[in-house]
């Protein structure tokens, strides 16, 4: 019973974003439907992002490196995968689906065996290693990818197709997955595993204590997180016509971390309104030109200081809450 | 059969001898006292025995088991719950999430389960759900349990790191300075839980705590330690008038000057 009710929601679901995407596709400019994307993506990392830095409070701070990853792979595979599958359902819609689909999945299981290697021997310390690791590896993944001239090198790789990678990346899938992204975590922290994860935070010894298997709740929750930044990789590498390591460069592991600190640590919710806030901030100021950046600077100074928490802090928004501010949480005067 | 046995217990800090050499043993079933002024190592006795340190000699042995070096977390699994001395709640988690954080050891259902919310999941969550409830009962904590812990009186978050341990289902609970911060009454309701958990739990218990009230009366032996060694054990009434502990608490007895001539 409770599946065929979870069923049918999934298909609601799934059945108004494909209309709704529709709606916009044809009704919104070509630019406001990128921005739009760009939150999708946005969205993907700040919430995948968010379960190790926030709810387990493991600083990350090399997350490109893994986007990175997850998009060279998505784009590489996507490549050789396409022509088998449009031989095997016929070109059209559905077979860029498929390929498109199978390709982030791809891109998500490097991404995760990316994060196995990096969390596996700096998560069992504690303390502050796998910032330092993570900021390593991002690099080096950088200067591997710039060195690697199968995959185009510093140039970047746009597939054998001269006008570069197909553009699979519909408003449809962006926002599918970021439903899926944001059910898994969601379930996660809200869980056995996602109150170990936040009693690591708050005090690693007394978890240990507690016969929490710290290392391997870390690495999972680390893990999980990589693999978001790989679907996330791979839905901007067939947004572009192309990627290169540059794309991944620190800043843009530092957009990541600005985003879940602006929402607010450690909240799904936060997480959300802090990658929307993101692209739709920067492409607001886009007309400031060389300025937009002070400004941006200035923005998040001033919620630094308005709301040191972030905009959300810890809090989430769900049905439960907006029930009880509705039926009273108003205070009476 | 001895639940706790300690062989020659040592450890040191650099050129800090916290523990040299402390030899004690633990009945099943006891109410088990350690007591000793301060920095005499009861903490650190504490920490090794729980894994938190590692012992630079001697033996640990839980039921007969040698756990010396054991991961912290293989301890607690194994069945040694401990409380902290400096309260180590997870402060912005209610106070029912604290207990059930230490239900790790016993949940079934595995992260694929949580993340499709299946039956195994939620049988999983309701069990926890109402074992925290009967241990904040108990614990007399019930009345706060969606309450943030951080935002308890000192004495209650004492009592929630008592009830958390319990959560392990452990057969030797160790509790560092359970009363420190209590008043008299929550005090006396502490020693009526202490004995509660023994009598109906069926736990061992070790004590290390400074109110000797507390101490002289749920504690059916004490042991004293000094400078990390051993003073001397016996039941409290003994232990109370030993020339020792009297000079390890209050100083050596200066004897009396002589008499000077009186006028």
């Amino acid at each position: 019973m409770r599946w065929l009710v979870r069923g049918a929601v999934a298909a609601a679901v799934l059945a108004g974003l494909l209309g709704l995407a529709r709606v916009i596709e044809g009704g919104l400019m070509e630019y406001a439907q990128r921005v739009l994307l760009l939150a999708g993506i946005n969205v993907i990392l700040a919430v995948g992002l968010n379960l190790i830095n926030g709810t387990t409070g493991q600083f990350s701070i090399g997350h490109a490196g893994f986007m990175a990853v997850g998009a060279y792979t998505c784009a590489w595979v996507g490549q050789h995968l396409a022509p088998g599958v449009a031989g095997a359902v016929g070109a059209g819609a559905i077979a860029d689906a498929i390929s498109l689909n199978a390709a982030l999945v791809s891109g998500a299981v490097t991404a995760a065996l990316a994060g196995v290697i990096v969390g596996v021997p700096s998560l069992r310390l504690k303390g502050d290693y796998l910032a330092i690791v993570t900021l390593g590896f991002g690099e080096i993944i950088r200067i591997v990818f710039n060195n690697w001239k199968a995959l185009g090198g510093a140039t970047g790789y746009s597939g054998e197709d001269p006008a570069g990678l197909p553009a699979w990346t519909t408003l449809f899938w962006v926002y599918a997955w970021v439903v899926v992204i944001i059910t898994v975590v969601r379930n996660v922290t809200f869980s056995q595993t996602g109150r170990s994860l936040i009693a690591i935070r708050e005090d690693e010894v007394a978890a240990e204590a507690m016969a929490t298997p710290t290392t391997r709740l870390k690495v999972v929750a680390f893990v999980l997180s990589a693999a978001a930044a790989g679907v996330a990789g791979g839905l901007f590498a067939h947004l572009q016509a192309g990627i290169r390591p540059e794309d991944f460069r620190l800043e843009k592991s530092i957009d990541m971390i600005v985003m879940i600190i602006v929402g607010g640590l450690g909240s799904i919710t936060g997480a959300v309104v802090g990658g929307v806030f993101m692209a739709v901030a920067l492409e607001l100021m886009r007309d400031l030109e060389e300025y937009r950046l002070v400004l941006y600077a200035l923005l998040l100074i001033l919620i630094m200081i308005l709301r040191p928490e972030g905009l959300f802090g810890s809090r989430e928004l769900s049905f439960g809450w907006l029930r009880r501010k509705a039926r009273g949480g108003e205070p009476a005067s | 059969m001895n639940v706790l046995e300690l062989g020659r217990v040592e450890k040191t800090f650099g050129g800090l001898r916290a523990v040299g050499g402390v030899t004690l043993s633990v009945a099943d079933k006891a109410i088990f006292g350690l007591i000793g002024p301060n920095g005499a190592g009861k903490t650190t006795l504490f920490n090794v025995i729980t894994g938190v340190y590692r012992p630079d000699g001697g033996t640990v042995r839980f039921l007969g088991q040698d756990i010396s070096g054991w991961a912290p977390a293989r301890v607690a699994a194994a069945g040694i719950a401990r409380t902290f001395q400096n309260i180590r709640v997870f402060r912005s988690m209610t106070v029912e999430e604290n207990v059930m954080v230490a239900g790790h050891r016993i949940h079934r259902a595995n992260l694929l389960d949580a993340v499709l919310r299946n039956g195994r999941w939620e049988r999983d969550e309701q069990e926890f759900r109402r074992r925290a409830t009967e241990l904040l009962e108990i614990m007399n904590l019930r009345g706060v349990a969606r309450e943030p812990a951080g935002s308890l009186p000192y004495g209650s978050q004492r009592r929630l790191e008592i009830a958390r341990a319990l959560m392990l289902s452990p057969r030797l609970l160790l509790l560092d300075e359970p009363a420190a911060g209590m008043n008299s009454q929550e005090a006396a309701e502490l020693e009526r839980q202490i004995r509660f958990l023994r009598d109906e739990l069926g736990l061992t218990v070790v004590l290390v705590e400074h109110n000797m009230s507390v101490v002289m009366s749920v504690c059916e032996r004490i042991h004293v330690v000094d400078h990390g060694e051993t003073v001397c054990e016996g039941p409290p009434a003994e232990v109370k008038v030993h020339p020792r502990v009297l000079a390890a608490y209050l100083g050596e007895e200066v004897p009396e000057p002589a008499a000077e001539a009186t006028p």
